[in-house]
């Protein structure tokens, strides 16, 4: 069970003389639930993005199922200013910049940390929308309901997906009328309509209390069993994290500073030197 | 030497133009730096600084109409922000590019309805209008003027904007609106200032431009207006130093080919520059980059 | 199951009054004078509909404000007056007095439109391929540029034997042209405009009710989202363009059929301007809206207004009714709307036979009665 589904290497992402991500390379395998802490303003969500093919990093690659998906290395103004490591190594590779729905349609979906769910659509449309990806239809037969079968087994999956989430009640209302809890369970419930091997939660328990967190971590146990998911998510609740986590990486100003499991991050100095020693808020 | 003589007056007249179009496209500029928003309505308001121009000469002295003509389109750009955009600060952007859409139909029409849709002479400036010849070619002497006014008030401006309080802040709120806002400045007064001055500019624009071509039609504005905007874009949306250089470069470029025998396409070639510059410098040549945050 | 009894019983109802309008369309033409104001009204009133409903379709469903609309429908205009003019008019001086015309051939009016709307939707994708990769604002100042273009490439003097340079279009197959296939008997003008309308604009919500619309939706609500969820931007945008273009073309061809003469000159900025202002009338997002704004917009345009212009009806002695005076009571009215009831006359609703049956309930049981169903319902 120890196949790597996601793979990044010495992935840096500058923007100007910033560096947001630092060399950060790190594994994710099959069927694990891997976290990625760090103090506010550590990278990241910028870390995410490059996955997601949203930026496109100065320097590395990402890897999916063996394959490479991203690939870059500082090219132009950013040979100069680069200030990372090991941009030798991918001089030779051809650079890789995929759009995001490109990366979506490999099997990699994700939340966002400041929810974006589509404001005008109803809870029902937003899952069935996800789905459009995947649906073996073209404009003509979508227009002209020569797909229509097409579209019905979209409805009933979309309704499976809302029973599971039970938001089945909700499933007429606008997305953004749900409390804030639903809304982030609807933008999972979206996310896996997109049918993905690999799930990315950016903060998925922001804004919720104790109960519901754990209510979260439950749920995510379940749908990982349920669709055989791999689960790389970013926290800060740190209740969650320990108790759900297979592995941890911590990343502070972009770079990797510890790895390991849960006991092991909580009894590293390091760790607790990024969080203490320069927030005082978490 | 026989070549010089050919194209001089079409540089000439480029040049000129430019300096024209320079005075529109900072209002234009000025404008988007602070509420993001195209002011489709500009234009019109340099064709209604012509328009007043011509109704107010007709009964008065040109030394009283001139300062008349400019406060006018100086109150027409104030009232235009009061009414049709502040009511919308907070809707979509979308909204606020249709109401000036809007306002820009409401004024072509109220000048159609004013003319009953036929040009109108322009009054002869003296001194400005009178021909003068340099080195073979014949022009008016508002060609040499207007270049030369245009750089002193740009100068005179960049230098309100960089050391009066109103000008800093300018600054900020193009910076960051809400910011600016919580930071105490009223963001209201700077908007209106930024219509004043820019209203301004375009009257000023008007009273050389239209000493130019002659004549004021209700749609003399449109034109104009969409390329001064173009020159703005071009220049990098926000930077005045950006829109006077580009709209210097589109004043020349135009004439040149209309020079050239082209003039159907003097205008198309406006927008084939502006689609050029969005493709391959979407900042324009003194724009700031901004990304968006995920 | 209730929900598919409705739907069936709004399908019937839909269904019913469709078929009531074309007749009362049929009734009215074989009885009134075709000279009327009224034919005028509702002709020109259902082709704007179609280019108001493709204009929506782009602006209101998938989020890219765009300004070339008239720039489209110059092409179509001018493809179709190209296509269906006879070959005996093209070869003598009538038309192309100072061109030889290199379009050797003609082609029926079904034909010259839907090839209309074609042209129009390739040329679309060509601008497509750049211009839509540009945010809000800076994408209407570009395709405004790019139908500011289209006009000086039309008008253009090497175009000159297949466009006619900057000259007049006509004798061309027009509305009076059409007859019922295979037969002679002239096909009534206006109903002629509400069918071809009226299917294109089906095909549109056909489209917006399906997957796809669903995609453009979901562009115009959130990009990053929609891209995050495998919905490829560009594809979609592309696809939205194109489509809304053809049907852009083939109002363009109706309304060269509608005005006997065309010419490039007409598909000004200030056209697209008022297109968009019938969109927003109606209500950004709302295809009835569309539809409902463009008939209001041209009657008054054309019709109930047109007492403004005439300084006969002066009262008072005052001189302020003259020729032009409509159009400024017009603009003022439009920025009225704009300003105060940004929504327009549907928002983003559409019609809906069940609020047309609860209105009537409520009229005909009381109000208090139709509340104590509501709550007995629940």
């Amino acid at each position: 069970m120890s196949e790597n589904v996601l793979r990044l290497e010495d992935v840096t992402m500058q923007f100007g003389g910033v560096v947001a991500v630092n060399n950060l390379s790190l594994e994710v395998n099959r069927g694990e639930i891997v976290a990625l802490i760090g103090p506010n303003g550590a990278g990241k969500t910028t870390a995410f993005n490059c996955i997601t093919g949203v930026y496109e990093p100065t320097n590395g690659q990402v890897s999916f199922e063996g394959k490479v998906i991203v690939a870059n290395h500082p090219t132009g103004k950013m040979k100069k200013n680069y200030q990372g490591l090991n941009s030798e190594k991918y001089l030779h590779i051809k650079p890789v910049d995929p759009t995001p729905d490109q990366i979506t349609k490999l099997g990699i979906a994700r939340t966002f940390q400041n929810i974006r769910l589509w404001k005008s659509m109803t809870v029902f449309d937003n899952v069935l929308t996800a789905k459009h990806m995947r649906a073996k239809q073209n404009v003509f037969t979508a227009t002209f309901r020569i797909s229509a079968a097409e579209e019905r087994r979209m409805r009933e999956e979309t309704m499976a997906l809302l029973e599971e989430q039970n938001l089945v009640q909700f499933k007429d209302d606008l997305a953004t009328s749900l409390p804030y809890g639903l809304q982030r369970r609807l933008e999972i419930a979206r996310a896996l309509a997109t049918e993905p091997k690999l799930l990315l939660l950016d903060e998925p328990a922001a804004g919720m209390n104790p109960q519901e967190t754990e209510e979260l971590g439950q749920f995510i146990m379940q749908i990982k069993e349920k669709y055989d998911l791999t689960i790389f998510m970013i926290e800060h609740h740190m209740d969650l994290v320990m108790k759900f986590s297979d592995r941890i990486y911590v990343i502070d100003f972009g770079k990797l500073i510890a790895k390991g499991t849960p006991a092991e991050i909580q009894a590293n100095p390091k760790v607790i030197e990024a969080y203490l020693g320069v927030t005082d808020d978490e | 030497m026989q070549f010089l003589q050919n194209s001089l007056p079409y540089i000439l007249a480029g040049i000129s133009v430019g300096g024209q179009y320079a005075l529109i496209a900072i209002g234009y500029t000025m404008v988007y730096g602070i509420l993001r928003l195209i002011n489709f309505a500009h234009g019109d308001v340099f064709m209604a600084a012509g328009m007043f121009m011509v109704f107010l000469s007709a009964s008065l002295p040109l030394g009283v109409a001139i300062p008349l003509v400019l406060i006018i389109t100086v109150a027409l750009g104030f009232i235009i922000e009061r009414v049709a955009y502040k009511p919308l600060r907070s809707a979509p952007r979308m909204s606020v590019m249709i109401s000036a859409i809007g306002v820009s139909y409401l004024i072509q029409n109220c000048a159609l309805y004013f003319t009953g849709g036929l040009a109108k002479v322009y009054p002869q400036l003296p001194w400005l209008s009178d021909t003068i010849t340099i080195w073979g070619a014949v022009t008016k002497r508002v060609t040499l003027v207007t270049p030369v006014l245009t750089l002193v008030l740009v100068i005179g401006l960049s230098l309100f904007i960089k050391y009066t309080k109103v000008g800093m802040a300018m600054r900020a709120v193009s910076k960051d609106f809400e910011t600016a806002r919580l930071m105490g400045i009223k963001v209201n007064s700077v908007i209106s200032a930024t219509f004043i001055i820019g209203s301004l500019l375009a009257a000023i624009g008007s009273l050389l431009y239209f000493t130019n071509y002659a004549s004021v039609t209700p749609t003399s504005g449109g034109m104009p207006g969409l390329k001064c905007f173009v020159a703005a874009v071009f220049g990098g949306i926000g930077s005045i130093p950006g829109a006077v250089i580009g709209a210097f470069i589109i004043g020349i470029a135009e004439n040149i080919i209309k020079g050239l025998g082209w003039t159907t396409f003097s205008d198309a070639f406006t927008f084939a520059l502006l689609i050029v510059i969005l493709l391959v410098k979407p900042t324009g040549l003194f724009g700031e980059k901004a990304t968006d945050k995920v | 199951m209730d929900l598919r009894k409705n739907k069936k019983r709004d399908g019937i109802c839909t269904a019913v009054a469709l078929i009531a309008m074309f007749a009362l369309l049929l009734i009215m033409e074989l009885t009134m004078k075709s000279t009327s104001i009224l034919f005028t009204v509702l002709k020109k009133g259902v082709i704007y509909a179609l280019v108001a409903v493709s204009m929506n379709l782009l602006n209101g469903f998938t989020g890219l404000f765009s300004l070339g609309q008239a720039g489209f429908m110059l092409i179509g205009a001018y493809t179709y007056a190209i296509l269906s003019m006879p070959v005996a008019v093209k070869l003598s001086d009538s038309v192309y007095k100072y061109y030889d015309c290199a379009i050797g051939f003609e082609l029926g009016i079904i034909p010259s439109m839907l090839l209309a709307g074609v042209i129009a939707a390739i040329f679309a994708m060509l601008i497509g391929l750049p211009v839509l990769r540009l945010k809000s604002d800076y994408l209407a100042i570009a395709t405004l540029g790019f139908a500011e273009i289209l006009r000086a490439f039309f008008q253009w003097d090497a175009m000159g034997p297949v466009t006619n340079g900057a000259n007049v279009m006509r004798q061309y197959k027009d509305l009076t042209k059409v007859t019922i296939p295979f037969t002679d008997i002239r096909f009534p003008p206006t109903l002629f405009c509400f069918l071809v309308s009226g299917i294109c604009i089906a095909i549109i919500v056909l489209l917006i009710n399906s997957s796809y619309g669903r995609a453009f939706k979901a562009i115009r609500d959130d990009e990053i989202a929609a891209e995050a969820m495998g919905i490829n931007l560009f594809k979609h945008k592309e696809m939205s363009f194109v489509i809304s273009s053809f049907f852009a073309g083939i109002s363009g061809a109706m309304l060269a059929m509608f005005q006997y003469t065309v010419q490039a000159a007409q598909f000004k900025s200030a056209m697209t301007y008022e297109i968009l202002l019938i969109v927003v009338i109606g209500g950004i997002g709302s295809v009835t809206g569309s539809c409902i704004a463009s008939f209001l917009f041209i009657a008054c345009n054309e019709w109930w207004l047109r007492f403004l212009d005439e300084s006969a009806n002066n009262i008072l002695g005052m001189n302020l009714l003259r020729s032009g005076f409509r159009k400024v009571v017009f603009s003022v009215v439009i920025m009225i709307i704009v300003l105060f009831f940004s929504k327009g006359i549907m928002g983003d609703k559409e019609f809906s036979w069940q609020r047309i049956f609860d209105f009537f309930h409520k009229l005909f049981h009381g109000k208090k009665q139709a509340v104590e169903e509501v709550s007995g319902n629940e």
